[in-house]
């Protein structure tokens, strides 16, 4: 290790600068957003744009801070700050205030702050914490445990602010967790049949997916004869994924609360329901789809002008990418998302210590399943869940978090050549 | 010292991860593909510049008598808008010519309507007439930004009921920011029953999203109206009001002041509801409201007081009813005792003065002649009854019965702006005389309806009707169904029980029988039907007393339960009874064979303005 460390020379230039274009295509959009000829003042700390500055200011401080800081810090301390991250959780529970219908928010004067967002931060800090300690080749079921309660402890904390859009984050873990054979390609496998059966079932009646499950397992069966082993497997794979089917009309019908049924519901059936939860899908679908090809041009949106989006500075900010910038900026918005989450997965296969790579990987994760998920939902892929699009929706929190892991990451990657 | 590269035994699943990033961004690109360029039915042409939400305003529901007849409807008018962004060049001084109005009104109207929005319509002219809305239509698309929203405005059948059905106005400020449906410009029920049923009255409005090009043009619905909705109608209510019978009380009391309730006891549906002086419902629609509104505000008659629901007068006599029906149920005398009355009675330090009647009397016949004497008796006897350990204790034992009337306390209907009235309570007499500083001599006038007492006369109506029942009341409200005349209005329901026994109250109806028979109510008899009533006289230190009159009929199967109060008309039984009884005899027979005696009441004038004394 030589004296003289110069951060700044071993810093990955490449995610350096996407995050740059992404902060600042982000605050133009939020700009755009909320632009009335009322309040052209940019550092007005009434809008959102004039406190996303401030923010955006925090957010380089705060990389700045991370970046400075000894690397052996986050190691030696990932216990103590998830743990502490944990108890603000139960705190937010109490002390907390509510916006929109979900208490997870912390206020100071104006400002109000999330902390779950930083809890994906300490979560995976002893994430990776917990994997790069595990001596076995393979994991065994304890470390297997051990990895499934760090992430399911803050995950029901959240769950419990009533913040499911949060809480669904946690669940992008599985990346890291697959990567580490923590889990095996099968469950990733049952996974995806999972969530296209639950979606299925949505649609049709139960017992046409059963029967068409039924056909499926005879054909197979049917093909695969000779191997006399295979039919008592695929019997039992079809009474559980038919099981699974049935059980999900009783999960929709009994355990979701009545407006996420409505969100998914709405995804489904088209939505007859313009003024309730098909409102925000439908208006965002026009704005988007209005953009055409070029876009409207900066601040020519009408449908974003006319604030029928509501949120739309936060999760529905892909909107104003859409209308004002056409098919052309969203092609800009997901190939910097894609360059972003490719060279980080890049990047964290470098490294040397699993402690880094686990961290690479989970950073990963949460950046794909935010931009997966916040720019399904404005295009009616995915339903309508309220989580922001990293670093370009306006807040706070949202942006200091996905910077604190970000530039953590960046720091233990530009110290990959040492023991840590 | 630098480690060796481990990238573990599942480095190959970095590919899977890798391809499963790459395929969601793939898939989110088709799918912005068909949005943006693929499908055409999200973009609007090239010829329509704009999507313009169009509201459709459901008209607000009908309104019915009891018997089904219409009595609130509407009719339409059209409103000018603005979208000050879509404004563009356009013959200013001819627009203005169009509309008369000034270039200046012009511009600062365009410039509020900017400062509220630019992308959102605001109202530009309210209420355009039919001429220049045909006018404008033929030149409007020289106005871009400019179009013509379709209204409703209510209309009534007949200038009656003004304060009953309330009256319709703009969303303010406070109601839009508290509750989303409403938008400026939106109409909303302001009092009576449009406030009061406001949710069910307004419907739902509707959203049709047009097409608009650069020539201000309509091109057509965006989406085959994919995304509009309908507007839904507003319910249509039946009140309980009985419109023949609610002109013929507004005739009753012209050039006089003061309030007629009408309630059916079995029921607690407000026949009539007549308050005087009033006005034109039709005064307070349009764009003279505001106006209008100032013009009544300013009249010193004060006819937008709702005396039937507002007015708070000590009852006067006519709580001699409960007075009389606590001493029964409390065992202070029974139906046999009697007290004599010699023109005055005199307890320390106070009298109190009586007109000549036959005596000794009863609980029947001191109703029957209104008796002070025997009121203030058994007033002070039902307060000094050993069993209490103090007064307070007694008073607040008596308030609880007299509240159980419906007294000091507002309904909680469907009425709007009641006044809860007053009954005193021990802690007032406390605070102002020290807890050991009154004696029932002291509270003495409560006896006769004097004093520290405020009831409404919708109150008054109230405990009429429970008499007549015998013993409870309905609550007293306005609407009997919503949206079809089956559908019927449960929610007032439930009888309030009175816990004195129903042998009282018989005796009760007997003795207000024989006010109407042979007492002081003997001038109102009407021919045929036999009524029970009782007459109040108000004492009334500004000027002359109030005539206070409360009845119900048939007394064997009462249909009716009624109380008229005329201000500053003197004795109950020279006014009020008889307008009472006129009320009654139209309400069981449809009509009124009484010429000379009908002629005398609306002959009669007692409006003086003078200074509001009944509050």
């Amino acid at each position: 290790m030589t004296p003289q460390f110069n951060i700044l020379k071993n810093i990955d230039k490449t995610v350096l600068f996407l995050f740059l274009v992404m902060v600042i295509i982000g605050w133009f959009n939020i700009f755009a957003s909320e632009y009335t000829e009322a309040h052209r003042h940019i550092f007005d700390l009434g809008t959102s744009y004039g406190k996303q500055l401030v923010w955006i200011l925090g957010a380089f401080i705060l990389a700045a801070a991370v970046l400075t800081i000894d690397i052996r810090f986050f190691t030696s301390f990932a216990w103590v700050i998830y743990v502490s991250l944990l108890v603000v959780l139960i705190g937010v529970l109490f002390f907390g205030v509510e916006i929109n219908a979900t208490r997870a928010w912390f206020r100071v004067g104006g400002f109000a702050f999330q902390p779950s967002e930083i809890a994906k931060y300490g979560t995976i800090l002893a994430l990776a914490s917990l994997i790069s300690r595990a001596r076995v080749k393979s994991p065994d079921v304890s470390s297997r445990t051990k990895a499934f309660a760090v992430i399911l402890l803050p995950a029901m904390l959240v769950l419990l602010q009533k913040d499911v859009g949060t809480t669904l984050v946690f669940s992008s873990f599985i990346l890291v967790l697959f990567r580490e054979g923590y889990i095996g390609g099968l469950v990733l496998f049952f996974g995806v049949v999972a969530v296209a059966l639950f979606v299925l079932t949505l649609i049709f009646n139960e017992f046409i997916i059963i029967g068409a499950l039924a056909a499926i397992t005879l054909l197979v069966g049917f093909l695969m004869r000779k191997k006399s082993r295979v039919m008592p497997q695929l019997i039992g794979l079809f009474l559980l994924l038919s099981g699974f089917v049935y059980s999900v009309d009783y999960t929709f019908d009994n355990v979701l609360e009545p407006h996420h049924k409505a969100r998914i519901e709405v995804l489904i059936y088209g939505g007859a329901d313009l003024q309730g939860a098909g409102y925000n899908l439908h208006q965002s679908k026009i704005a988007i789809g209005s953009g055409g090809f070029a876009g409207k041009g900066f601040l020519q949106g009408t449908q974003t002008q006319f604030n029928f989006i509501p949120e739309q500075s936060t999760d529905f900010i892909f909107c104003t990418v859409g209308e004002e910038w056409g098919f052309i900026g969203s092609l800009v918005i997901i190939g910097l998302y894609t360059s972003l989450m490719i060279r980080l997965l890049y990047l964290a296969e470098k490294q040397r210590s699993v402690f880094s790579r686990v961290f690479g990987y989970a950073t990963i994760s949460i950046l794909f399943f935010h931009f997966a998920i916040n720019i399904g939902m404005t295009i009616g892929l995915v339903p309508v869940i309220g989580i922001p699009l990293p670093l370009i929706s306006y807040g706070g929190s949202s942006l200091w978090g996905m910077t604190l892991m970000l530039f953590t990451f960046l720091k233990l990657d530009a110290h990959r050549y040492e023991m840590i | 010292m630098q480690i060796k590269h481990n990238p573990g035994q599942f480095s190959n699943r970095r590919k899977i991860v890798a391809g499963i990033i790459l395929a969601t961004s793939l898939l989110l690109l088709v799918q912005l593909f068909m949005l943006q360029i693929a499908d055409p039915s999200y973009k609007t042409s090239a010829l329509s510049n704009y999507l313009r939400y169009v509201t459709d305003y459901p008209a607000r529901g009908l309104i019915y008598d009891r018997n089904g007849e219409l009595l609130v409807y509407n009719e339409a008018h059209y409103d000018l808008m603005v979208i000050p962004g879509q404004v563009s060049e356009l013959d200013t001084l001819e627009f203005c010519e169009l509309l008369g109005i000034e270039m200046a009104t012009f511009e600062s109207r365009l410039l509020q309507a900017r400062q509220y929005s630019r992308f959102r319509p605001s109202v530009f002219e309210r209420q355009i007439s039919k001429t220049t809305f045909a006018a404008f239509q033929e030149k409007l698309f020289r106005y871009p930004g400019f179009f013509v929203q379709p209204r409703t405005l209510r209309k009534y059948t007949y200038p009656i009921a003004t304060h009953t059905f309330g009256y319709v106005g703009e969303a303010g400020p406070n109601v839009i920011s508290n509750d989303p449906y409403y938008r400026p410009g939106d109409y909303i029920g302001v009092s009576g029953v449009e406030r009061a049923y406001e949710e069910q009255l307004r419907g739902q409005k509707g959203v049709r999203i047009r097409m608009v090009d650069v020539h201000n043009r309509d091109a057509g619905p965006f989406q085959e109206g994919r995304f509009d909705t309908l507007a839904v109608a507003g319910k249509d209510l039946y009140t309980t009001m009985d419109a023949e019978l609610q002109v013929y009380g507004e005739r009753l009391l012209q050039n006089k002041r003061g309030s007629i309730v009408a309630i059916e006891p079995s029921t607690g549906e407000i026949l009539s509801l007549v308050t005087s002086p009033a006005f034109d419902p039709g005064l307070l629609v349009g764009r003279q409201r505001t106006r209008n509104y100032r013009m009544l505000q300013n009249d010193s008659l004060n006819p937008l007081f709702n005396r039937a629901l507002m007015a708070q007068y000590p009852p006067g006599s006519v709580f001699k009813i409960i007075n009389t029906l606590i001493a029964l149920q409390e065992g202070v005398i029974s139906p046999q005792t009697s007290y004599g009355c010699g023109g005055i009675y005199h307890t320390t330090g106070i009298s109190i003065r009586c007109r000549s009647h036959p005596s000794p009397v009863n609980a029947i016949t001191g109703i029957q002649y209104s008796c002070n004497t025997f009121s203030s008796i058994i007033f002070q006897n039902t307060i000094n009854q050993s069993k209490f350990e103090n007064i307070q204790e007694s008073l607040q034992q008596w308030r609880d019965y007299v509240t159980s009337f419906g007294l000091g306390n507002p309904f909680g209907s469907d009425l709007s702006h009641e006044l809860p009235g007053l009954v005193v309570t021990p802690d007032y007499y406390d605070r102002l005389y020290g807890p050991r500083g009154w004696r029932s001599q002291t509270i003495l006038s409560l006896g006769i309806g004097q004093g520290e007492l405020g009831v409404t006369p919708v109150q008054l109506a109230n405990m009429t009707a429970a008499v007549a029942n015998r013993g409870y009341y309905i609550t007293p409200h306005l609407v009997k169904a919503i949206d079809t005349p089956d559908n019927k209005n449960n929610q007032f329901g439930l009888a309030n029980n009175i816990e004195i026994d129903r042998e009282h109250f018989e005796t009760m109806a007997e003795a207000m029988r024989r006010v109407m028979a042979e007492g002081t109510g003997s001038f109102s008899a009407i021919p045929d039907i036999e009524t029970a009533g009782k007459t109040g006289t108000v004492q009334n230190p500004h000027g002359e007393n109030h005539s206070v009159f409360v009845a119900f009929a048939p007394v064997d199967d009462p249909q009716i339960a009624i109380s008229v109060v005329v201000e500053n008309a003197g004795y109950g039984s020279v006014w009020a009874a008889p307008i009472a009884s006129l009320m009654i005899e139209k309400y069981l027979t449809r009509e009124v064979n009484r010429a000379w005696f009908e002629q005398r009441i609306l002959d009669a004038r007692f409006l003086t303005a003078q200074p509001e004394d009944a509050q």
